[in-house]
């Protein structure tokens, strides 16, 4: 029975390890904030659960399995909301993502969209012809 | 096991200062110490399972929640240049 919990965190441990290492190369090698942001969004869930439960399998008592829970559901809510403060502060401040192709013109934000919508009802109001 | 993991989050850490370090910008220095603060919390959990005092989960608890608030303060700060900004005095 301990053989086999032993081996499950081992499982679990092992590949949490891995992608954690897997992100923080990434944030080293990735050419940009935005990619480098897709990286350690690894360590922030695949990373940070696998290696939690792995520990958590391991836990003395069901206390230490409850804050080990606790810390997993803060990590998955502060994380996202961490990267998009992020990266709408580096939006804001003008960092521009590096693009193979530069296809934001085809982005409509919504305000944006509700122009065009209004253009397209009555297009004699925006009164473009002078 | 307990040494797989903390080694693999130390090598982590290692990467990640090495980029809030060499990061170009702001938001790059940003973004790493984020991530250092999450692998803080998972380090201090490892280790806590390492030593056999898993009471370490305390610390890592308050570190990840202070974690979120620098990271949210650094970046209202920079932008703002005042921690005290508030967008709806801007009409006075």
């Amino acid at each position: 029975m301990s053989t086999a919990v032993d081996i499950l965190s081992w499982v679990l441990i092992v590949p949490g390890g891995f992608f954690i290492l897997t992100g923080a190369v990434g944030v080293v090698r990735l050419p940009d904030v935005y990619t480098r942001m897709h990286a350690t969004s690894v360590i922030d869930t695949v990373g940070a659960l696998l290696l939690v439960s792995g520990l958590a399998l391991q836990a003395p008592s069901l206390l230490v399995v409850f804050k080990l829970i606790v810390i997993l559901a803060l990590l998955f809510f502060t994380g996202p909301v961490a990267t998009h403060a992020i990266a709408q502060a580096a939006l804001e401040a003008g960092v521009e993502p590096q693009l193979d192709e530069d296809r934001r013109d085809r982005i409509v934000l919504a305000g944006e969209r509700n122009d065009i919508q209004k253009k397209q009802q009555n297009p004699d109001a925006t009164g473009g012809v002078q | 096991m307990f040494y797989v993991a903390t080694a693999s989050v130390l090598l982590a850490l290692i990467l990640l200062v090495s980029r809030a370090i060499a990061g170009p910008t702001l938001f790059d220095r940003v973004l790493a110490a984020n991530s250092i603060g999450t692998l803080a919390v998972l380090f201090l959990a490892a280790l806590g399972f390492l030593t056999g005092r898993p009471q370490w989960l305390d610390v890592g608890l308050t570190y990840g929640l202070l974690n979120l608030i620098g990271t949210f303060a650094v970046l209202k700060f920079f932008r703002h240049g005042d921690l005290a900004y508030d967008a709806e005095d801007e009409g006075d």
